[in-house]
């Protein structure tokens, strides 16, 4: 019996664990290892340079551009679109008018906003790139045409094309694609609070936004919190990237003003042909993702309250 | 509160004259009540709206000639342009990438779902030295940049002679996913009763045996949402395959769309690449459709945990 369990164990275990060394667990070792050597990723020749990388990267202006656009995604990114969620979220459950025996009541209809509001969220970040992209034309876009039909025409932004504006085009991209999926994850949280609570609320005489601030954000924080960590890596990872490369020019530009972290590790291994730079810009990115995580769940630790 | 910003909500008013009633005759009834639910009603409607034009306008374009597209934006198409979509389907090689995608999110998926419940219930039903470490390790990768791995994956990819296959995408992409995947499964195994595979067990069945046929059918729910997530980001996927698969000929769907977009773009060829958006958006929609309820349960699941 125990023979056969263990071989059972090692039996099932065996194929996973080995793909996932493989493919995840060894280039993640050896990107650490190749950050402190001069690897082009052409040849296989290649040295320890110690911190070499790291001081070029210290004093290297693209690296602190995309720094500082990737710090900023991730600051605004979490707070408006969890700010946007949570107030439709709140309408769609309780903004509704007061009916008979009910103290809180959602909106008419609310349902049919949410099968819409997620939809965005099951479709691919490079079908929604490439149609925003073509509604930021500035030519024959959607947003430039509106502007003209309604009169200002000489209000024409370059939007994509205008260094002031390119990188918050991506984060409109960004927002719209997933507020939907957090006005779902808060309208289950805030569904499965007490209707008592808001009834005691409301007895004493509270509004609405008391009643918001005081029940319904205090109950739901562990929710937010998670959904404040997954924006943030999602403003510092995968969806990003894919939409800063499709959608602007260059991709990064225009003049840099778009580019971010994960973008300037991929454009330095795989068009500049310097792999071993290019895993020490990653490391970097991994700092700031564990530094973020670590900021999210020091501020956001509260006394859990049990209902 | 801002009773003029909500035009939505009240019933659009032909002639100037409603117009003026309407704000006249909200203020008389003002209680906060339904000042607040006009309001957020209307704030609600406006956000409907910036969701479905945008895809609505791209079911339009992909309908119109590429002259209606530039000069007339938003004006219906003169008549159903079928052209376009043929067009994207033959010529600018969508069949090919479909058949691509399909190839590699079915065997990914697949794979994925049979390698991450093995891992997942043995990891949850048996005490063996490791264990934690092992689970740990797998639900580790859930946190870390896939950028920074990306790199050498390249070259250890290229070493094995993986690089622009189908079937090296699909060990990378169960590769993956088996973080998430594992750590779905092994709660939701931890649920499951002991009882029945005991029985099982009792009645003479082996492990593997308890696994595959009393096990697996007893998970399906979760088998399913779990299943949902990996089909959506692996269908969406992007950036492995920008990386891994830049054969031509294999490329998979958000690749051609990609390359669509910039080809048909120098040919101002608007109308096919609406076609190939609209095209590509498709399947989704009709899966987000008929399988609404848990295509939600299963995106926010991972979250709600």
């Amino acid at each position: 019996m125990q023979h056969g369990k263990y071989r059972f164990i090692v039996g099932f275990l065996v194929v996973p664990l080995a793909l996932y060394a493989i493919f995840v667990i060894w280039p993640f070792v050896q990107s650490i290892y190749y950050s402190f050597t001069d690897w082009t990723g052409l040849s296989p020749d290649f040295k320890m340079v110690g911190f070499d990388n790291y001081s070029r990267m210290l004093d290297d202006p693209i690296f602190w551009k995309s720094l500082q656009h990737s710090v900023l995604l991730v600051l605004l990114l979490p707070l408006v679109t969890l700010g946007l969620a949570l107030f439709f979220a709140f309408m769609l459950n309780v903004g509704g008018r007061r009916r008979k025996n009910a103290t809180v009541a959602g909106v008419r209809g609310s349902s049919f906003y949410k099968i819409a509001y997620f939809f965005p969220q099951v479709l691919s970040i490079v079908i929604v790139a490439l149609l925003f992209q073509f509604a930021f034309n500035p030519t024959s876009g959607m947003l430039n045409s509106t502007l003209k039909a309604v009169g200002l025409r000489s209000l024409q932004p370059d939007w994509l094309g205008d260094p002031n504006l390119a990188l918050y085009c991506v984060m409109v991209v960004l927002i719209w694609s997933t507020v939907g999926f957090f006005v779902v994850l808060f309208s289950a949280g805030m569904a499965s609070i007490p209707k008592d609570f808001y009834e005691a609320a409301l007895l004493d005489g509270a509004d609405r936004v008391t009643t918001f601030f005081k029940i319904t954000l205090p109950l739901l924080w562990d929710t937010v919190q998670s959904g404040w960590v997954y924006m943030g890596i999602l403003a510092l990872g995968v969806e990003a990237f894919t939409a800063v490369q499709v959608m602007t020019v260059g991709p990064g530009g225009p003049d840099y003003s778009t580019t971010i972290l994960p973008l300037y590790v991929y454009q330095t291994a795989f068009r500049d042909a310097q792999a071993g730079y290019a895993t020490t810009i990653g490391v970097g990115l991994l700092i700031v993702t564990m530094l973020f995580a670590g900021i999210v769940m020091r501020l956001g630790r509260r006394e859990r309250l049990e209902f | 509160m801002k009773v003029t910003e909500t035009p939505p909500a009240v019933p659009s008013p032909r002639s100037p004259v409603t117009k003026k009633d309407t704000p006249a005759g909200e203020p008389a009834k003002a209680t906060e009540g339904t000042v607040l639910n006009v309001f957020s009603h209307g704030m609600l409607v406006i956000w409907a709206v910036l969701v479905v034009m945008p895809l609505l306008w791209a079911v339009m374009a992909s309908f119109k000639t590429d002259d209606a597209i530039l000069s007339t934006p938003w004006s219906l198409p003169d008549r159903l342009h079928f052209e376009n979509w043929s067009r994207a389907w033959t010529q600018a090689h969508m069949s090919d990438y479909f058949l691509n995608t399909i190839l590699v999110v079915g065997g990914s998926l697949i794979g994925t779902l049979l390698l991450g419940s093995m891992a997942a219930y043995v990891l949850a039903r048996f005490d063996f030295p490791g264990n934690r470490f092992i689970y740990f390790l797998f639900i580790g990768g859930m946190s870390f940049p896939i950028i920074l791995a990306l790199v050498p994956l390249f070259f250890v990819m290229n070493n094995m002679g993986l690089l622009n296959s189908v079937h090296g995408l699909i060990l990378v992409y169960i590769a993956y996913s088996l973080p998430f995947t594992v750590f779905f499964l092994t709660s939701f195994f931890r649920t499951l009763p002991t009882s029945i595979a005991e029985a099982a067990m009792l009645d003479g069945a082996s492990h593997t045996r308890t696994f595959f046929q009393v096990m697996l059918p007893m998970a399906k729910p979760g088998l399913i949402s779990v299943g949902i997530f990996n089909f959506l980001g692996q269908w969406n996927q992007y950036m492995l395959p920008t990386v891994l698969n830049t054969d031509p000929d294999g490329k998979v769907l958000s690749q051609g769309l990609v390359e669509l977009a910039t080809s048909q773009g120098y040919k101002g060829d608007w109308s096919g690449l609406f076609a190939g958006l609209v095209m590509a958006m498709l399947p989704v929609l009709a899966a987000y459709i008929v399988f609404q309820r848990q295509v939600v349960a299963g995106l926010t699941a991972g979250a709600l945990k």
